[in-house]
């Protein structure tokens, strides 16, 4: 399993070169650049400003620097902000995402391998429809309705939480938005883990189980919980790409000070830099979330272990 | 049909451990019940044999005394375990029962065990759940059971997960854990169904020994009337949900009351007949095969693929109208070579010649005109059709392919008459596989092979997914195809008694290699390799005054892993016979009479008492 590990590890590499050759390139195929569009510069000064950050000379060989720098650990200069550096945008804005992230994760699995389980449980009795009703909402609302239906509910009318903003000591202001972006997930994978379970339950080795005696709690726990979570562990790829794209809108609902906006502003600003950064950044959690997916479901299944652990 | 016998003499049995009177269940969304008024009982340390085909309700009724069944089943009538009445207890109540008093092993070990856990965790769990052992004692007993069962190296496979034990492994697993809490009463659902011949018999005698020595009453439930007679004091015959009839097993075999219990031992219990002479001289080889070598990779790293040989110098020739069988347990390569001889899979190395055109060097693409006259019967006949195409389409098909200047009148024309002759009905022809039985879904795929009128047919155990008078009728329909159409027959079976019935001449495998090669009544009669004759010695015979007799004699464990050393004769870890010699040379193909062909040093010496 370690040498398995070893290797996809280091299978992310070319993966990450592909994804940055084509954002590299792609970003600017748009028209405009960095310059253009803020104010009315003089000719002469955004010639020197290009100069300056080497965007006149030749593609390949702003390429090649770039690689370079990158290889050196330098993400570059931010175009539009002038004042820091990508390095030092995205280190200030990722714990924030990243806690925001990991919380909509850890609640999105909980609420959802638990509605799932308690909906295989007993189908078609009064939590197994509700899961049905809650899957529609959730699914169908965008989370810019959701955010502030939710804010409007718990902040304004009932003072429990934050209406928005955000306060590293103060983790009240991390529910909201981690609850917004759990939510759908939360649907995708009740539906995932009811459906998975319902078809384990199903299986001979579960009713064998039960010819021996083990008794109802222990056949569901040991038995038939584990295989019936290999679709969901499946859908960590997924869901990762998901609460990426997620965050940028919870982010900007509830005012928080992440990386997701970076990566439309940077976009919109022509900020090469910046968009490179972010693609590196968001990239690297990806492929980092389906390695994980896939050792999980090693680990749930001894049938798929490549190697001896 | 029949009248189900008196309670009374159901009842009978000395010291009554489990009676089930007059059950019946239907499943919600269903008119007729699944099962009516069935009646059975099973007295303490006796083996009760339930037979009949599939469908015939015989697990459902175990199933059902035991709360098995999903849920929204309806049950009624009484089922006693002991002084304990099962149906209406509590959840909580049955799981003292399960497990405890009660031992289930299932038919297919491949589903039955959960496969995230090892298979010592799986034995300790029950020790643990009903006897109350702790862990590290759970553990040493689980070791002791599966030495029990004679898994053999038990403490290493305690350790592995199903997956990586063979199917006789497995199954030897589930009856170690269903023994495990010393259960009053064992129910066995076709315990041997998707095993070898040998392993079948020596599982049987297994449980026939286990049985004995532990005063445990059996339930064996099986299509396998041979099984039946090995082991069980009394039979009960079931159909369509009911018991037709139920007696000792003398009475039932001797003097079976009901047609249809007659008519199931005369599809099991037929005399091996000498095949069918083909109708026409043996004309030229249809099928040369010489010095065939097939290798798979296995494991997946990256710079050292090991290999793992599956078939090794193999040659054979099949001459025009002939029936070679091939023989051998899973895993012997048996398959393979159907499959390096049809070129469905790339051999490494030897020759094969089809209709006298060597293909060996051909590129796939130039041999699909080729295959016309070379066709294929699977084993599984629903998983080898396409389950989008009507029964017309599916067989109309292979004209469409290879004789596409056929008018489409002229094609639907050959298609029906070809349905016709396989004995399928006219209504059938619009369905689709999954609205089939095997029986009907095996027709349909000889149909589709035969409407080309191939020169060759090659059979890939295709009785063996079949109960035993769709296998009577499918064996009988291959053996009139054959004689009218002067087709040559590639069959392969782990059955050698099938085999002989239908087959002139037959090759036994083992581990890839030729081992005997014969006119297969004289292979039968007097087999030169002592592999052959553990095949033959395994046949279960559907006699009960034979069957358990021969049963005691076969050996209980699982047979010696393969040695690891590539010299000598493969054969040698499991040989009664094996001297020095076998260890140092690899035995010779060498001729030993008239057709015959054998791979032993000391053929002649054991196979006439020397050794």
């Amino acid at each position: 399993m370690f040498g398995y590990t070893l290797r996809r590890l280091l299978g992310i590499v070319p993966v990450l070169l592909i994804l940055l050759t084509v954002s590299f390139f792609v970003v600017r195929l748009a028209p405009g650049g960095p310059f253009a569009a803020a104010r009315a510069l003089p000719a002469r000064t955004r010639a020197e400003l290009k100069r300056l950050y080497g965007l006149d000379r030749p593609l390949g060989v702003q390429y090649l620097d770039y690689l370079d720098a990158l290889a050196h650990g330098n993400l570059g200069p931010s175009y539009s902000m002038r004042d820091d550096t990508v390095a030092q945008l995205i280190g200030a804005g990722l714990p924030v995402s990243a806690t925001l992230g990991a919380a909509a994760l850890a609640l999105g699995v909980a609420l959802g391998v638990a509605l799932g389980v308690g909906a295989a449980l007993n189908p078609g009795a009064v939590l197994d429809r509700l899961l049905t009703l809650f899957a529609a909402l959730t699914l169908a609302l965008p989370s810019f309705v959701t955010g502030p239906l939710l804010a409007l509910a718990f902040g304004l009318w009932l003072h429990w939480l934050p209406v928005a903003g955000w306060r590293p000591d103060a983790p009240r202001y991390l529910i909201l938005p981690a609850v917004t972006l759990a939510l759908p997930l939360a649907a995708s994978l009740a539906r995932l883990m009811r459906a998975s379970l319902l078809e384990v339950l199903q299986a001979s080795y579960v009713r064998t189980a039960r010819a021996r005696g083990l008794g109802r709690a222990r056949v569901l726990w040991h038995h038939a919980l584990r295989p019936a979570l290999v679709p969901v562990v499946g859908y960590l790829g997924p869901a990762a790409t998901y609460l990426v794209t997620g965050s940028l809108v919870v982010e900007t609902v509830f005012e928080l000070p992440g990386t997701g906006r970076y990566l439309v502003q940077g976009a919109i600003d022509r900020d090469y830099t910046l968009v490179m950064g972010m693609v590196l950044v968001y990239g690297l959690l990806t492929l980092l979330a389906n390695l994980a997916a896939d050792l999980a479901h090693a680990w749930l299944d001894p049938r798929v272990r490549h190697e001896p652990l | 049909m029949s009248s189900t016998p008196p309670a009374g003499e159901l009842l009978s049995a000395p010291e009554g451990l489990l009676s089930i009177e007059a059950l019946r269940v239907r499943f919600p969304g269903t008119n007729a019940p699944a099962l009516e008024d069935v009646s059975l009982a099973v007295g303490r340390g006796e083996c009760l044999g339930v037979v009949g085909e599939s469908g015939a309700g015989k697990s459902l009724t175990f199933l059902a005394a035991f709360g098995l069944l999903p849920a929204g089943a309806e049950v009624s009538g009484r089922a006693r375990l002991g002084t304990t009445e099962l149906l209406g207890l509590t959840e909580r109540a049955l799981d003292r029962i399960r497990g405890r008093r009660v031992g289930l092993v299932f038919q297919d070990p491949m589903s039955s065990l959960t496969p995230h856990l090892t298979v010592g965790a799986q034995v300790a769990e029950v020790l643990r759940r009903h006897l109350g052992l702790g862990a590290r004692a759970a553990r040493t007993r689980a070791g002791e059971l599966l030495e029990r069962v004679r898994l053999g190296d038990a403490g290493r496979r305690m350790r592995q997960y199903p997956h990586e034990l063979s199917g006789g492994m497995r199954q030897r697993v589930m009856i170690a854990i269903a023994l495990a809490c010393e259960p009053q009463l064992l129910i066995a659902d076709e315990p041997t169904t998707a095993l070898d011949v040998t392993l079948q018999a020596q599982l049987l005698a297994l449980l026939a020994q286990i049985k004995r020595e532990q005063h445990m009453a059996l339930v064996l439930i099986t299509h396998d009337f041979g099984a039946v007679a090995g082991l069980a004091d009394r039979v009960a015959v079931m159909r369509a949900g009911r018991v037709i009839e139920s007696g000792t097993a003398a009475q039932v075999f001797g003097a079976p009351r009901e047609t249809y219990t007659r008519e199931l031992l005369r599809a099991a219990g037929e005399p091996p007949g000498v095949p069918a002479a083909p109708s026409a001289p043996a004309g030229a080889a249809v099928l040369e095969v010489s010095d065939l070598e097939v290798r798979f990779a296995h494991g997946t790293g990256l710079l050292r693929r090991r290999l793992f040989t599956a078939l090794e110098s193999v040659s054979l020739e099949l001459a025009g109208g002939q029936a070679l069988g091939i023989v051998g347990e899973s895993g012997c390569g048996k398959s393979t070579l159907t499959r390096a001889a049809l070129r469905l899979v790339r051999a490494r190395g030897g020759r094969v010649v089809w209709l006298g055109r060597d293909v060996s060097a051909l590129a796939p693409r130039y041999l699909r005109h080729l295959r016309r006259d070379l066709q294929l019967i699977f084993q599984d006949p629903l998983a080898s059709l396409d389950p989008h195409l009507t029964v017309e389409r599916l067989v109309g098909e292979p004209l469409e392919i290879h004789l596409s200047a056929l008018p489409p009148a002229e094609r639907l024309a050959r298609t029906r008459s070809m349905l016709e002759r396989v004995g399928l009905e006219p209504a059938l022809y619009g369905r689709r596989p999954h609205e089939l039985s095997g029986g009907q879904c095996q027709r349909v795929g000889i149909a589709r092979a035969m409407i080309l009128a191939p020169r060759l047919l090659v059979c890939d155990e295709p009785l063996s997914a079949l109960d035993v008078r769709a296998q009577r009728q499918i064996r009988l329909l291959l053996e009139e195809l054959r004689g009218e159409q002067g087709t040559s027959l590639l069959f392969v079976s782990h059955d050698l008694a099938l085999v002989r019935r239908l087959c002139e001449r037959a090759l036994v495998l083992y581990r890839g290699r030729m081992v005997e090669l014969g006119p297969s009544a004289a292979l039968f009669e007097r087999p030169l390799h002592p592999y052959t004759r553990e095949l033959i010695e395994a046949i279960a015979l559907a006699d009960p005054a034979l069957q358990p007799a021969r049963l005691a004699k076969v050996a209980l464990g699982e047979p010696p892993a393969p040695l690891a050393s590539p010299g000598g004769c493969a054969f040698r870890a499991r040989c009664p016979h094996a001297t020095a010699v076998c260890a140092e040379q690899r035995p010779p193909w060498v001729s030993a009479g008239p057709g015959r062909w054998v791979a032993c040093h000391h053929f002649g010496q054991w196979a006439d008492g020397m050794l």
